[in-house]
């Protein structure tokens, strides 16, 4: 195979990854920022999406597209009321304090993860792709869903960034991010707004596990990986700046789909997390973060 | 702040009586449950403890589920029939959580904790080998169904035995002539980057070559990676063979993103079923394997012609025609491996019996026993076929069976002897001291 159709392979599957994990990254980001959260389960709730998906996909009979559907809608909203429950059971009552909630996310991880084991089983199991169309490009066949899967996530980020900017929810978010207490004075219920935000967190990584589960499986161990990328993502693009999380989840994503066909994905792993340190030593707010207040 | 004064004045509250006394109701109340652990030791007519370290979390799950189910279904038999030496077993089951750190801490509380004769059972080879010299200071016979060369290797010591399944090295040297006959002479290998899969890299190209094969291309995967596509392309496009095994949940994406990289064409594949144990290979995606073949220790369909004790082996653990649980058609089980828990237990039971064995003082002897041992006869004891045991370097050597994927079932095309697997020996582990 040649260079050119080798490199166009090579980014296809480093956009493929940047899509998934820009949906990711993003729920952590906006935790992050907004509440000031370390959500160590982030990786969890991603598992438990593409879970649901199955469950909820199987439970459908006919043409695998609709079994796809439902699970788009009612996995992410399972999933950001398992979010909301745990904000409200949790979080709450350890009023957010940064180390606490880090280790309570740490105990919420194992939870979810052996309830997963407990009740879904150690197997990996598939969810069929709402279509299965094989793009015939000359050098190589490709997943038309994989390309899908890239639409959809552009779509949502866009979406996303609309609600931030330019909806009174996102104007209240984005009030509260900027000063808690300020906001709080102006009758934002900030409360409010944190369970909100965990909940939507969680969604996100569910919906970004739900447009994986057909190419990847689910499986009850699948939330680490996605976990680590979003953090080395976040940190490298600012914790809490949605335009770094984006770009960094580009960077990387396609960095490692490039650097891993080319030479080796072990490679790839090292040179993200190169990047991480440097950019934790030279720029330690992020390339797009805010300098602390 | 209401909710942190709670917290506050629960620990400050002093333990009143009556908790106290729940708390102690409570202890006594665990320490007669059944299943708990009594530290007394070991009578004459008392059970013998195996104690079987299983994966029940992490990577090799669906493993563990049908190592137990084996186990299990073959305990029960050998205590009807009278137990070993007229005791009955008891399986003492700790999760190892496929972790080699973990594996070997089971295997110290086992020697310690549950004082249990033998330790048994695990399949990963990572396990094994972190296991392993606890294993041999304890001085506790170790008996793995892990299909590894690393106990044939010498590299374990003298406690460590596998007497129950074939090693990596014997067959992928028994498939080798098969594969460079009627599949493909340019073979490119994908397996997994870690001791397992270096042994298939280790192991096959040199049987491939002796055979007039040649192994074009050797690719590693990371066992942590979730996606292939990004591998292909150093697939040598004039590849007749794609001799694949893998391990772990990826392996279905590895399959889909093979079919979809290929379409119709593209070079034949040959698998280890390692890559689709506890995988229906009915799932969506796999119908890219159909026409492939694969490498099964026994076969997960039931085959025509199948022997009586392959029968009663198959309807005593609960598998279906399909090879999947009679309960539930969709959890399919890890045939092609978990028969040799139920044949390592028989093995054992006929090493204590011949060892005499009465307790862990005799567990030397035991050893010396299943050293002692030179072929197994296909029957009940032995469902998948007779074997050959090499007391030198702890192995056993047996047939192994060739498989189509023919209308989404796995059809038996070719089993092989037993001699196309043997190798010269590396090791001598009878010259360790006991």
């Amino acid at each position: 195979m040649g260079f050119g159709p080798y490199f166009l392979l090579a980014s296809l599957e480093g956009l493929v990854t940047a899509a998934v994990l820009t949906l990711t990254a993003l729920g952590l980001s906006l935790v992050f920022g907004v509440m000031r959260v370390v959500n160590v389960a982030h990786g969890e709730f991603f598992m438990l999406g593409a879970v649901l998906a199955w469950a909820i996909s199987t439970a459908f009979a006919g043409h695998p597209s609709i079994g796809f559907a439902a699970a788009l809608l009612v996995s992410p909203l399972v999933v950001g009321g398992v979010a909301l429950l745990a904000e409200r059971l949790v979080l709450r009552r350890l009023n957010y304090d940064p180390e606490a909630t880090i280790v309570a996310t740490i105990g919420l991880l194992y939870i979810v993860q052996q309830l997963a084991l407990t009740f879904y089983g150690p197997d990996a199991r598939p969810v069929q792709a709402p279509f299965n169309i094989r793009v015939t490009l000359p050098w190589f066949g490709y997943s038309g869903y994989k390309l899908a899967v890239i639409a959809a996530a552009i779509v949502l980020v866009i979406a996303t960034w609309l609600v931030l900017t330019r909806t009174k929810v996102g104007l209240v978010m984005r009030a509260t991010q900027y000063d808690r207490e300020t906001a709080q004075a102006f009758g934002i219920p900030v409360d409010r707004v944190y369970a909100g935000v965990f909940a939507l967190g969680a969604m996100l990584a569910a919906i970004a596990a739900v447009l994986v589960v057909p190419i990847q499986q689910a499986h009850y161990l699948m939330g680490r990986d996605p976990l680590l990328l979003s953090f080395i993502v976040v940190i490298i693009g600012g914790l809490g700046s949605l335009r770094g999380t984006v770009v960094a989840a580009v960077l990387i994503g396609l960095s490692d789909g490039i650097i891993s066909v080319f030479f080796s994905p072990t490679l790839a792993k090292m040179l993200a997390t190169l990047l991480v340190a440097l950019v934790l030593v030279f720029r330690p707010q992020g390339l797009f973060g805010a300098a602390t207040r | 702040m209401t909710d942190r004064r709670n917290v506050s004045s629960i620990i400050r509250n002093p333990i009143s009586r009556r908790s106290a006394l729940k708390g102690l109701a409570a202890t006594a109340a665990i320490g007669t449950a059944p299943g708990f652990v009594r530290y007394s030791q070991a009578q004459s007519s008392a059970p013998i403890k195996i104690g079987f370290q299983a994966h029940r979390t992490g990577i090799g799950a669906s493993y563990g589920r049908w190592y137990e189910r084996t186990t299990a279904a073959a305990v029960k038999l050998i205590n009807e029939a009278g137990g070993i030496n007229g005791r009955p077993i008891e399986i003492i089951t700790e999760d190892d959580g496929t972790d080699a750190a973990r594996g070997a801490e089971v295997i110290e509380k086992f020697a310690n904790q549950h004082k249990t004769d033998i330790v048994y059972g695990t399949l990963f080879s990572h396990v094994v080998v972190g296991s392993a010299p606890a294993a041999g200071e304890l001085k506790m016979p170790y008996y793995v169904v892990s299909e590894g060369y690393h106990v044939a290797s010498g590299k374990m010591n003298r406690w460590v035995l596998q007497p129950g399944i074939t090693d990596v090295k014997a067959q992928t040297r028994s498939v080798a002539p098969w594969i460079t006959s009627n599949v493909g002479k340019k073979i490119t290998m994908i397996y997994p980057d870690y001791a397992f899969g270096h042994d298939h890299r280790d192991f096959f190209a040199p049987a491939a070559v002796e055979q007039g094969g040649e192994v074009i291309a050797q690719i590693p995967i990371p066992p942590t990676e979730t996606s292939f596509t990004r591998y292909f392309p150093q697939i040598p496009a004039d590849t007749d063979v794609i001799y694949h095994v893998m391990v772990g949940p990826a392996v279905l994406t590895f399959v889909k993103e093979l079919g979809e990289f290929y379409g119709g064409s593209g070079p034949a594949l040959f698998g280890f079923i390692d890559s689709l144990e506890a995988v229906d290979i009915n799932s969506p995606g796999l119908e890219f394997l159909e026409g492939s073949h694969f490498w099964e220790g026994m076969p997960r369909y039931l085959q025509e012609g199948a022997s009586e004790a392959e029968i009663a082996y198959r309807d005593a653990v609960g598998l279906d025609e399909n090879g999947a649980s009679v309960n539930d058609p969709k959890d399919v089980s890890t045939n092609a491996h978990s028969f040799g828990c139920w044949e390592t237990l028989y093995v054992i039971k006929a090493a204590m019996e011949a060892a005499d064995y009465k307790g862990p003082e005799d567990r030397a002897k035991l050893i010396e026993a299943t050293e002692a041992m030179t072929e197994f006869a296909e029957g009940k004891e032995h469902p998948q076929g007779d074997k050959v045991f090499n007391g030198k370097i702890h192995q056993c050597f047996g047939h192994q069976n060739i498989s189509v994927v023919e209308n989404q079932k796995l059809k038996v095309v070719h089993r092989t002897s037993i001699e196309d697997g043997m190798y010269e020996p590396e090791a001598d582990y009878t010259t360790q001291t006991l």
